[in-house]
Order: structure tokens, then C-alpha cells, then sequence
């Protein structure tokens, strides 16, 4: 029963952006709207990215500091596991799942509540395939934006640790740049954006379907941005092991 | 010309198919306003949504000036969807636009028109719609009475050879449900548009029904124009028009006084 229902959403989801990828209608609306996206989707989201982030890398480097007490690993190992998990997990995959709670309810919820005012049958009236109009520019401006948000995640990320260095001298701060530049893999940032994109469609297209697919009032509009969120969520975990074991193995 | 040629459609329900419209015979003409009447759940909004396309009928067929839209590829519904406007029950108007951005939306989209001229015509619909100075306001800035009005400039835009209207009197008071119906009867008048109203407001009937069909249970009940139906003798319309007081006295009043028109 599950498997039937999970199958016919699955298929169903296939359907709808398969509906959503063509040319649009008229370059000029589609370039203003993908605009409009890049900026309420991803621009807004800095302040958001920048406080998370901010706490996050000095949480990492405090708790780092109070695991790492062995006197034969060198000091510098706070500064570089820091930065490893910054590179290869925060800054992409938990990042993605915190934007997929603010991005993603945004995007169903949106979406939803033009279907259920009859914003959506008003487009279809007019000829419009409503699905590519909508839902191509978030997609690809949630996939143009991402890389960015990621690579400020990443750089605020190492600067939050090394901020609380220079607070409470946890670690020397020079001994924690030194530690964030030794051995490090460029291929790890390559992964991180990789990876972004992934995640990018991932929020993008599941909240638009969920949105889409909304049928009744707003109580159907809630849960639909909840489960936009929740699978997306899922989604995001599921390919994060997966190309985490195609990439780095 | 719209013709609706032995239309059914029947839907999945609980326990089998479930028919909502039974063999549905009916002609709304240029020029006119053609009112589809009913009471909910009679199959009324569900027949307006087939003869727009947004549903497929079972059986039957629906021509627009000869062309049957229910064999009809993506590319002829796009080119006919041109050619219609609509109005939704809720204005449908996007909360992201102004009403100068809801106005000029189709113009934007279907039109090779440059953006001054998009805006000139745009300017003229706000203004045919009694709306001049609302242009910079968003639709949840705007009574009900001017959503619907704002709605209504969008639709004719295009300069729709024919107007669907769902409910436009929903959520209005009496005398700007009179506004509406009088401002869409004389668009339809003005630009020899066919227009199909759904409503079961009487007042709208009363006022500017000239080509009424009245669908009962799914089927056609009755057919006629605002002056036939006082002198009808369709029991099933009869209690649907007559249900208010009001209304009874008025046919009474009629009846007595031997007027057959006005």
C-alpha cells in the first residue's frame, strides 16, 4: 500500500517536471521572474546563512577543542576538522536542510495558495503552461544562487571558528589558521558545491510539486508545505549518501 | 457562437464513476450574456470547465464557431485559449502584480505589442472598468468589488472573442453585484463578446439574463430569456428562482398585473 502510494508520487512528481522543462513562453518574463527567484529565494536567505553559520563553525571549534584533548595530536587538528567538516558536510548538506525549512515552505506554500485561489486555472485559461512558468524559474534560480550560498556558508563558517579563538583563546588563533590551511583538498569544495546543486533542485522541484498539487484551502496549503519540507528533507539525506559514496570513495 | 452538442462527464467517486452531466444540448451566442443557472451541485461549474477545457468531456462536443475543442491538440487549445478570457469566482488576481502588472500580464505574454503600448491598452481596460487610480495598488489593497472589476479588466485585455464568468457575484453586496453585471453586460454588448456567466444570484438573472439555461441534476432544465421565466411553468426552475419571498411576489405581482416584458 505504501510502496503503491510512494510509487504513484513518484511518477506523479516525474510527470509534473516533465510538464515544468520546455522553453518558456516569453524570455523577457522568464529572465524577470528568474531574477525576481534569485533574489527571494537565495539573496534573502544570506542574513539567515550568515547567523547560522556564524555559530555553527564556533560551536564546531569549541566542541573540536573539548574532544580533542590527546597531547600527541597536534594543536593545529582543531583548525583542520573544523574545516573538514565545514567543507564536506555543514556547509552543504546541513545548510541545504535548514534552507529547505525556510526555502521550501516558501515555495509550497506559495505555490499552493495560487492554486487554490485559482492563480494557476487563471494561467492555464490563458494558455500558459502553468508548471513551466512557475516552477522553471525557481528551479534554475535555486540551482544558479546555491554555489554562492554555500561558498559564503563555507568562508563564514571558518571565520566563526576562528572568531571565538580570538574571544576566549580556546586555541591560538594563528595555530587554527595554520590548522584550516594544512592538508587541505580542493576537490572537498568542488564535492560541497557538487553537491549544492543537487540539493538545489532537490527543494526546489519537490516543494513546487507539493505546492502544485494542492487541492482544497489552507489547512491543505500547511500540510502540503510541511511535507514539502519533510520529503525534502529525506531526499536531501538519501542523495547526500549517495554521492557522498560516488565522490569521495 | 458556442455550442454544447450531447455533453456528459462523470468522475471517479467512492464505490464506481459518479456522472455529473447527462447529454447537455445548448447554443450561447455572440453578443449576448448567457447565463448558466442552477443550484450547487446541479453539474453547472463543472459544465463551464469543459466548455473552457479545463476538464474533458466524456461524450459530446463543444464548438467555438465550428471548432470542436474536445478534439482539439495543445497548439489549437493554446491559439483558441487566446481568445478567451475569463473570470474567476475568487478574481484570481496574482497577489505578486499590481493591477497595471494583472492587467498587462496577457497583454505581456501573448501580445507583440511594445511595453507603451502594452501599458496604452492596459490603461484603457483599467479605465473601461471604472478603476483609474487603483493601477499601482495590489490586489489585497482593493475591495471585493474592485478585485472583481480588476479581474474583469484582464480578462477583456485580450480582446476575448468570448468571456467565461464564474460566480462574479460571490462575496459581493447587491449593489455592487449590480455594478458587475451591469459593467459585463455592457462589455459584452460594446465588443460583441459571447459571454458565459455561471451564478445562481436571481438579481443577475432578473437583470441581465438574455439567454438563460438552467441546469438541473446534470441535465438542461430549461432554456429561455429573463422575460420567458416569469411565465414558465417548470416546477424545478420554479423553485429555484421563486425560493425567496421576494422573488415569488414579484412573479405574482407580474403575473396579476399581465406584464410579459421588462
Amino acid at each position: 500500500m505504501i510502496l503503491n502510494r510512494s510509487l504513484d508520487s513518484f511518477g506523479n512528481y516525474c510527470t509534473f517536471m516533465w510538464r515544468s522543462i520546455g522553453i518558456p513562453e516569453k524570455w523577457r518574463v522568464f529572465f524577470r521572474r528568474y531574477m525576481d527567484e534569485i533574489a527571494k529565494l537565495g539573496i534573502d536567505s544570506i542574513p539567515l546563512i550568515l547567523i547560522v553559520s556564524l555559530f555553527i563553525g564556533s560551536l564546531c571549534t569549541i566542541l573540536i577543542k573539548l574532544n580533542i584533548n590527546n597531547p600527541l595530536l597536534p594543536r593545529y587538528t582543531v583548525g583542520l576538522t573544523t574545516r573538514e567538516i565545514i567543507l564536506l558536510e555543514f556547509s552543504s548538506s546541513i545548510l541545504c536542510l535548514i534552507l529547505s525549512g525556510k526555502i521550501g515552505s516558501n515555495i509550497a506554500s506559495e505555490i499552493g495558495t495560487m492554486r487554490v485561489t485559482e492563480q494557476i486555472d487563471a494561467l492555464d485559461i490563458m494558455g500558459i503552461n502553468s508548471a513551466n512558468f512557475l516552477v522553471m524559474p525557481k528551479v534554475l534560480g535555486m540551482i544558479t544562487i546555491m554555489p554562492f550560498l554555500v561558498t559564503i556558508c563555507m568562508a563564514t563558517s571558518l571565520f566563526g571558528g576562528y572568531l571565538i579563538c580570538v574571544l576566549t583563546s580556546i586555541v591560538d588563533p594563528s595555530t587554527y589558521i595554520y590548522g584550516i590551511q594544512t592538508m587541505f583538498i580542493e576537490w572537498y569544495v568542488w564535492f560541497a558545491l557538487i553537491k549544492s546543486l543537487f540539493f538545489a533542485f532537490i527543494i526546489s522541484s519537490i516543494s513546487s510539486y507539493y505546492g502544485y498539487t494542492v487541492q482544497g484551502g489552507s489547512i491543505e496549503v500547511g500540510k502540503a508545505s510541511t511535507n514539502a519540507v519533510v520529503m525534502s528533507n529525506i531526499m536531501i539525506l538519501v542523495v547526500d549518501v549517495i554521492l557522498t559514496k560516488l565522490m569521495l570513495q | 457562437m458556442i455550442e454544447v452538442k450531447g455533453v456528459e462527464k462523470s468522475f471517479d467517486d467512492v464505490g464506481g464513476r459518479r456522472q455529473v452531466l447527462f447529454g447537455i444540448d445548448a447554443t450561447f451566442y455572440d453578443g449576448k450574456t448567457n447565463l448558466i443557472i442552477g443550484q450547487s451541485g446541479s453539474g453547472k461549474t463543472v459544465l463551464v470547465k469543459n466548455i473552457v477545457g479545463l476538464f474533458k468531456p466524456d461524450v459530446g462536443q463543444i464548438l467555438y464557431d465550428g471548432r470542436d475543442i474536445t478534439t482539439m491538440d495543445g497548439k489549437q487549445l493554446k491559439e483558441l485559449r487566446k481568445e478567451i478570457g475569463m473570470l474567476f469566482q475568487g478574481s484570481a488576481l496574482f497577489d505578486s502584480e499590481t493591477v497595471m502588472g494583472n492587467v498587462m500580464f496577457p497583454l505581456m505574454m501573448f501580445s507583440s505589442m511594445s511595453v507603451d503600448e502594452q501599458r496604452e491598452r492596459a490603461q484603457f481596460c483599467i479605465d473601461r472598468v471604472n478603476l483609474s487610480g487603483s493601477e499601482d495598488k495590489y490586489p489585497s489593497e482593493l475591495s471585493g468589488g474592485m478585485q472583481k472589476r480588476a479581474a474583469i479588466a484582464r480578462a477583456i485585455a485580450l480582446n476575448p472573442k468570448y468571456l467565461f464568468c464564474d460566480e462574479p457575484n460571490s462575496g459581493l453586496d447587491p449593489k455592487t453585484s449590480i455594478v458587475i453585471d451591469d459593467l459585463l453586460s455592457d462589455i459584452t454588448h460594446e465588443f460583441g463578446i459571447t459571454t458565459i456567466i455561471n451564478t445562481h444570484d436571481m438579481n443577475s438573472v432578473m437583470g441581465i439574463g438574455e439567454n438563460i439555461l438552467f441546469v438541473n441534476k446534470g441535465h438542461v432544465g430549461w432554456i429561455g430569456t429573463k422575460d420567458e421565466i416569469y411565465n414558465q411553468d417548470n416546477d424545478d426552475l420554479n423553485n429555484f428562482v421563486y425560493a425567496t419571498d421576494l422573488f415569488r411576489d414579484v412573479r405574482r405581482y407580474r403575473l396579476k398585473h399581465g406584464y410579459q416584458k421588462g
